[in-house]
C-alpha cells in the first residue's frame, strides 16, 4: 500500500475517524450543547472528506487492492454526495421530530452511510459492489426507522428493509451467475472474460438473466419502476431529513454502481441491458409522473417525482452505449450520456435538498406536510415560497436553473443517438411533471393562506437554503465549470 | 471599456432585471415608491430603444443594415455557447414595441393594480427582460434561456391578478404547459442542430445550412422549432390556450401577451426557421399557409360569436396572427420558385406584411386590451349585451376606440391596413387560392368590429337600467352614469393612437426597417 493509495482512500479514512469521534464526543460533552457540537463534528468530518476527495480530482485513476477504483467518475460523485451529506447533517439540527432523540447514533450513522457511498462510487469488484450496496442499505434502514416512537417511521423502515433484502438477494444471485461463468469478480476481468465469449447458443441465456437480476438490485436502490413500491411509504414515514438523503445521495450511489457495472463489466451484454433499461426508463418516468399528479402529501409527491427523475437520469445510461460500442470513440461526444448523468445528479442533489429544507422548515413550525398546507405560503414566508419556487422550476427543468442543464445533457445524449421514442416519451413527461410541480406553486402563490402565522426559518435551515440557492441559480447561470468537470470525469470511466 | 454601441443591447435587456432586483429591497407597504421606481426605470430602455431606432435608421439602413450593436462574450465555453447579442432591422422595431408597451403597461397598472403591488411590478420587469432578451439573442442557448424566463412571470401575472370568474389559475397553467411542450421540442431541435453544426451561433448555423439535402431529418428538426413557435404565435390548431390566457390576465398582462409575447413566436420563425431550414420550410410551406388561412377565417368567425368583449379581442389575435403565418408561409412557398420574375419581390412583400402585422398588431391589440380594461374598470362586466349607446356618454373613449378598432379592421389610413395590404400583395402572387380564401377573414373582421364592438357598445339607445353602478376612475366613486376616460387612461392611449395614425399615413420608415431585414434573409437563401 503506497502513499498515493492512502491518499485515494483518505476520504473514507476521515469518515471512519469522524464517525468514531462523534460517538466519543457524545460521552464528554455537556448535555445542552451536545446536539450542535455533535453536528459540528459530523460537518467538519464530512467537509474534510469532501476536501480530500476534491484533491483527487484530476489525478490519474488508481486501483486500491483491486477492489476500488478512484477515478474522475468516483471523485465527482464523492464530492457531490459528501457536500450533500453536509447539508443533510445541517438541516437535521433543528428538525423538530429529532429533538430529544439520541443524536450521536444519528450522526454516526449519517457518517457511516457517507462512508458507504464513497465506497460504492468507486467499487470495481462485484463483491465490493454488493457489500457497498448492503452497507448503504443497512445504514439507511436504521436512519429511516430512527424515530422509534413513530409508527410511520417504523413501518417505513420495515418496508424498506423487506424490499431491500429481497432485492439484494436477487442481485446476489445475478452476481453469482456472472462469477460462475467468468471465475472472477473484478469488473475489468469480467469484461475480458466475457469479451472472448461468443454469446451464441448456450451462453445467451446468461446475458439476459444476469442483466435482469442485477437491474433488480440497482433498480431498488435508484427506485426504478417496477422496484419502486417501497419509495412512497418510506419517503413519507422517514424523518424528513432522511427522506432528503434517500432521494439524493442514496440514489446517486445506486446510479454510480449501476453505471460502472454495466459499462465496465458488461459491455458485451450491452444489447440486453440497453433494451431493458430503455423500457424501464420510459415506464419509470411515465408512471412516476402520472402517480405524482394525484399526491396530496408533499413527501409522497416528492417521492414520486424522484421516481420520475430517476427515469430521466437513466436516459443518460441508455443513450451512451451506441457511442461506446461501435460508432465512434466516446471522447468525441460532448453529450456522452455519462456526463449527463453526473450533471443531472449534481443538480438533483442540490435542488432536492433545497426543496426538502423548505419542507422541513414548514414541518418544524406547523407539523404539516400536505400540499394544501402550503396554501398562501407567500404571505407566511416570502423567502420560503420563492426558494421553493426556484427549486421546483429546477426540477421542472426551466432555465436558468441547474436542473435545466441536467435535462439538457441527458436529452442531448438521446438526441445525439437519435433515440426518438425515448425523446417523445420524455417530452410528454416534461409537460406532465410541470403539472404537479406547478400545482404546489399554485397553492403557494395563488391561494389564500388559511393560517396567517409567519413561518420562521431556523439558522441551520438558512445555511442549507443559502447554499442550495446559490448552487441552483448561480451554477444555473454560469454552468461552464461544472460541465467541464463532469465531462472530464466521465472520460475516466471508459479509459479504465 | 466597451463602446456605448456594444453595451446598449445589454443595457436594454438587463436594466429591467436590475430594476426588478432592486425593487425586492423596497418596503412592501411603500407602493408609491415601488410604482414610481418601476415606471421611471422602464423609461430608460424605452429611451435607449428610441435611440436604437433613430441610430439604426440614420446610420445603418443607408449602408445595407445588417446585424449591428453586436456583443459576443464567452459564456459557456465548454458548450461553445456565447453571450452573443445583436439587433437588425427586424429586432430594433420590436425592441421599441416591447419597451413602449412595457412602460405603458406599468404606468396603467400603477393606477389599477390594488393587491400585491410589489410582486406585480417585480414580475412585470422580469418579463420585460425576458422579452427583450429573445429579440436580441444570437446564440441558441441564450435565446432559449430568455425564451423560458418570460414563462414564469406571465404564469403569475395571469394566475394572481386575473379576474376570479375567468378561471385565472386554469388559464395560467394551460398557458404554461402549452408553452413548455413547445419549448422542450425546441430544445431538442436546438440540440439536433448543434450535433450537426457544432455551434450554437444562429448566424453561423444559418450559413452552414444544417441537414440540407436530408429532408426527413430536416423536417423533424423544422417541426421541433415550429411547434414551439406556432404554439406561441399561436397558430391554429395550437391556439386554444390564448382565449383563456388573454381573457383571464389583468389588463397590462393581456397587453403584453398580445402585444409582445405572440410576436416572439413569429420572430423565431423569421430569425431562425426561415434562414436555417429554407428547404424544409419550403417543403412544408403549404401546411403553414393553410393553417394561417384557417386561423384568419376561423378566428374572425369565432369573434362574431363572442359575447365577452375581452374574449372577442383575444380571438381577434388568433385571426390577426393568421396573417403573419400566411405571409411567412407564402414567402417560404416562394423559395422553390425564386427564378420566376418578380418572385423575390413578392416574397419580400409577404415577409414585410408579416413583420408589419407583428408590429402593428402589437400597437392595435395592445391598445384594444387597454380599452377593454378601461371599460371593465367602470362597468365590472364585459358582456356585450350589457352595453349600448355609450357613444354619447363617453365620447373620448368612443373616439379612441373608433381609431383603434378601425385600425384593427384594416381601414386605409391607419396602421393595420399596410400589414394586410403587404401580406396579401405578396401572398396573391405565390399562393393565390389560399390568399383569396383568406380575404373572407377580412370581411368577417369588418363584421365583428362594426357589428359586435362598435354597434353593440356605442350605438343604439343607452339603457340606464342595464348597469347600475359605474365606477368613476377619477375619484373611485360609484355613479349611475358612466364617466369618460380619466387622465391616466388617455395618457396611456395617446402614444398608441399617435403611432397608429402616423404609421397609417406614413409607413415608409418602418417598412424600410423590415424590408431590409427581409431582403437580407431572401438574398441569403
Amino acid at each position: 500500500m503506497t502513499a498515493s493509495t492512502l491518499q485515494a482512500i483518505l476520504p473514507a479514512i476521515i469518515l471512519v475517524i469522524s464517525a468514531m469521534a462523534v460517538v466519543a464526543v457524545d460521552l464528554i460533552t455537556h448535555r445542552r450543547a451536545r446536539d450542535v457540537v455533535l453536528a459540528g463534528v459530523a460537518v467538519v468530518g464530512l467537509l474534510l472528506a469532501a476536501v480530500a476527495a476534491f484533491t483527487l480530482v484530476g489525478t490519474t485513476p488508481q486501483s486500491v487492492l483491486d477492489m476500488l477504483v478512484v477515478d474522475g467518475f468516483s471523485t465527482f460523485l464523492m464530492v457531490t454526495v459528501l457536500i450533500g451529506m453536509v447539508l443533510v447533517v445541517i438541516y437535521s439540527i433543528d428538525y423538530i421530530k429529532l429533538v430529544g432523540e439520541h443524536r450521536s447514533e444519528y450522526y454516526a450513522f449519517l457518517l457511516a452511510v457517507a462512508l458507504a457511498i464513497t465506497i460504492a462510487v468507486s467499487a470495481n469488484d462485484l463483491l465490493m459492489v454488493y457489500l457497498a450496496m448492503e452497507f448503504v442499505s443497512i445504514t439507511s434502514y436504521v436512519l429511516v426507522g430512527f424515530l422509534r416512537g413513530d409508527k410511520r417511521s417504523n413501518e417505513a423502515a420495515i418496508k424498506y428493509f423487506l424490499y431491500g433484502a429481497v432485492a439484494s438477494a436477487v442481485m446476489l444471485y445475478g452476481i453469482s451467475m456472472l462469477f460462475g461463468v467468468t471465475g472472477t469478480t473484478n469488473l475489468n476481468a469480467v469484461a475480458q472474460a466475457l469479451a472472448g465469449e461468443t454469446l451464441a447458443g448456450g451462453m445467451r441465456w446468461l446475458a439476459f438473466s444476469s442483466v435482469v437480476l442485477l437491474i433488480v438490485g440497482f433498480g431498488f436502490k435508484t427506485s426504478l419502476v417496477p422496484f419502486h413500491q417501497w419509495a412512497p411509504d418510506t419517503y413519507e414515514g422517514a424523518p424528513t431529513p432522511i427522506t432528503g438523503f434517500l432521494s439524493t445521495a442514496s440514489k446517486a450511489a445506486g446510479f454510480a454502481l449501476m453505471v460502472r457495472v454495466f459499462i465496465v463489466a458488461l459491455p458485451s451484454f450491452a444489447v440486453d441491458w440497453l433494451t431493458v433499461l430503455a423500457g424501464v426508463s420510459m415506464i419509470t418516468m411515465t408512471l412516476g409522473n402520472l402517480v405524482a399528479l394525484r399526491q396530496t402529501n408533499i413527501k409522497r409527491l416528492l417521492a414520486y417525482s424522484s421516481i420520475a427523475q430517476a427515469g430521466y437520469i437513466l436516459m443518460g445510461l441508455v443513450c451512451i452505449p451506441q457511442a461506446q460500442f461501435g460508432l465512434r470513440p466516446l471522447q468525441d461526444f460532448a453529450f456522452n450520456g455519462i456526463n449527463g448523468i453526473l450533471i443531472y445528479l449534481f443538480a438533483y442533489v442540490f435542488t432536492n435538498l433545497g426543496a426538502f429544507a423548505v419542507v422541513i422548515a414548514i414541518e418544524n413550525q406547523t407539523g404539516k406536510v400536505d400540499v394544501k398546507d402550503y396554501a398562501g405560503l407567500i404571505y407566511r414566508s416570502p423567502w420560503l415560497a420563492s426558494l421553493l419556487l426556484i427549486f421546483l422550476l429546477s426540477l421542472t427543468g426551466i432555465p436558468p436553473t441547474l436542473g435545466f442543464w441536467g435535462k439538457y445533457f441527458v436529452f442531448g445524449a438521446a438526441v445525439q443517438v437519435q433515440f426518438f421514442a425515448l425523446l417523445i416519451v420524455a417530452l410528454i413527461n416534461s409537460a406532465i411533471a410541470a403539472g404537479y410541480y406547478l400545482n404546489i406553486v399554485r397553492y403557494m402563490f395563488l391561494m389564500p393562506a388559511e393560517d396567517e402565522e409567519r413561518i420562521k426559518i431556523a439558522p441551520s435551515l438558512g445555511i442549507v437554503l443559502g447554499v442550495t440557492f446559490v448552487a441552483v441559480l448561480g451554477l444555473g447561470i454560469l454552468p461552464g465549470q461544472l460541465i467541464q468537470w463532469a465531462s472530464e470525469s466521465a472520460q475516466f470511466l471508459v479509459q479504465f | 471599456m466597451a463602446s456605448f454601441n456594444e453595451m446598449i443591447l445589454s443595457l436594454v435587456v438587463f436594466i429591467p432585471l436590475l430594476a426588478a432586483v432592486v425593487l425586492l429591497f423596497f418596503p412592501r407597504e411603500n407602493e408609491r415608491l415601488i410604482k414610481l421606481w418601476s415606471i421611471a426605470i422602464s423609461i430608460i430602455p424605452l429611451v435607449l430603444t428610441i435611440y436604437l431606432m433613430v441610430n439604426y435608421y440614420a446610420s445603418h439602413i443607408p449602408n445595407g443594415g445588417g446585424m449591428q450593436y453586436e456583443v459576443k462574450l464567452s459564456w459557456i465555453p465548454q458548450l461553445n455557447s456565447y453571450f452573443h447579442l445583436g439587433a437588425d432591422g427586424l429586432s430594433v422595431p420590436l425592441l421599441f414595441l416591447t419597451a413602449l408597451l412595457s412602460t405603458l403597461g406599468l404606468y396603467y397598472s400603477s393606477f389599477t393594480i390594488k393587491k400585491r403591488v410589489k410582486e406585480f411590478f417585480f414580475l412585470f420587469l422580469l418579463l420585460e427582460m425576458g422579452m427583450m432578451g429573445v429579440f436580441v439573442a444570437l446564440d441558441f442557448v441564450l435565446f432559449y434561456v430568455f425564451w423560458e424566463i418570460g414563462l414564469v412571470p406571465m404564469y403569475f401575472l395571469i394566475g394572481i391578478w386575473g379576474q376570479p370568474k375567468d378561471r385565472p389559475r386554469y388559464a395560467a397553467i394551460k398557458f404554461f404547459i402549452y408553452t413548455l411542450v413547445g419549448s422542450v421540442a425546441m430544445m431538442l431541435a436546438i440540440l439536433a442542430v448543434y450535433f450537426q453544426t457544432k455551434t450554437f451561433d444562429m448566424q453561423e448555423v444559418a450559413a452552414l445550412q444544417p441537414f440540407a439535402g436530408n429532408l426527413p431529418v430536416a423536417s423533424l428538426v423544422f417541426w421541433g422549432f415550429m411547434l414551439a413557435f406556432m404554439i406561441k404565435v399561436p397558430s391554429f390548431p395550437f391556439h386554444t390556450w390564448l382565449p383563456d390566457a388573454h381573457t383571464a390576465a389583468p389588463t397590462a398582462g393581456s397587453v403584453i401577451l398580445a402585444g409582445v409575447l405572440l410576436k416572439l413566436g413569429a420572430y423565431g420563425i423569421i430569425r431562425i426557421v426561415l434562414p436555417t431550414f429554407p428547404e424544409a420550410f419550403s417543403q412544408w410551406s403549404m401546411a403553414i399557409v393553410i393553417l394561417g388561412v384557417i386561423g384568419i377565417v376561423y378566428g374572425a368567425f369565432v369573434c362574431i360569436a363572442q359575447s365577452d368583449l375581452k374574449r372577442l379581442i383575444a380571438y381577434s389575435s388568433v385571426s390577426h396572427m393568421g396573417y403573419v403565418m400566411l405571409g411567412l408561409g407564402a414567402a417560404a412557398a416562394g423559395i422553390g420558385r425564386m427564378t420566376e420574375p418578380g418572385m423575390t419581390d413578392s416574397m419580400a412583400m409577404a415577409i414585410n406584411g408579416a413583420t408589419l402585422q407583428m408590429f402593428n398588431h402589437g400597437l392595435i391589440t395592445g391598445g384594444l386590451f387597454f380599452l377593454v380594461g378601461v371599460l371593465y374598470e367602470r362597468a365590472h362586466t364585459r358582456d356585450l349585451g350589457m352595453f349600448g349607446g355609450l357613444s354619447a356618454k363617453i365620447p373620448a373613449y368612443y373616439g379612441i376606440m373608433m381609431v383603434v378598432a378601425f385600425a384593427s379592421l384594416g381601414l386605409p389610413g391607419l396602421a393595420g391596413f399596410w400589414a394586410e395590404f403587404f401580406t396579401f400583395r405578396g401572398a396573391f402572387d405565390i399562393v393565390a387560392v389560399w390568399a383569396a380564401i383568406g380575404v373572407i377573414g377580412i370581411v368577417a373582421t369588418a363584421g365583428y368590429i362594426l357589428y359586435r364592438i362598435i354597434q353593440s357598445v356605442f350605438l343604439g339607445e343607452y339603457d340606464p337600467h342595464k348597469i347600475d353602478h359605474w365606477t368613476d376612475m377619477k375619484d373611485g366613486q360609484d355613479k349611475h352614469d358612466p364617466s369618460d376616460m380619466a387622465g391616466f387612461e388617455k395618457l396611456t392611449m395617446v402614444p398608441l393612437v399617435i403611432l397608429i395614425i402616423i404609421l397609417g399615413v406614413f409607413p415608409t420608415p418602418l417598412v424600410e426597417f423590415f424590408n431590409q431585414a427581409a431582403e437580407t434573409i431572401i438574398n441569403a437563401l
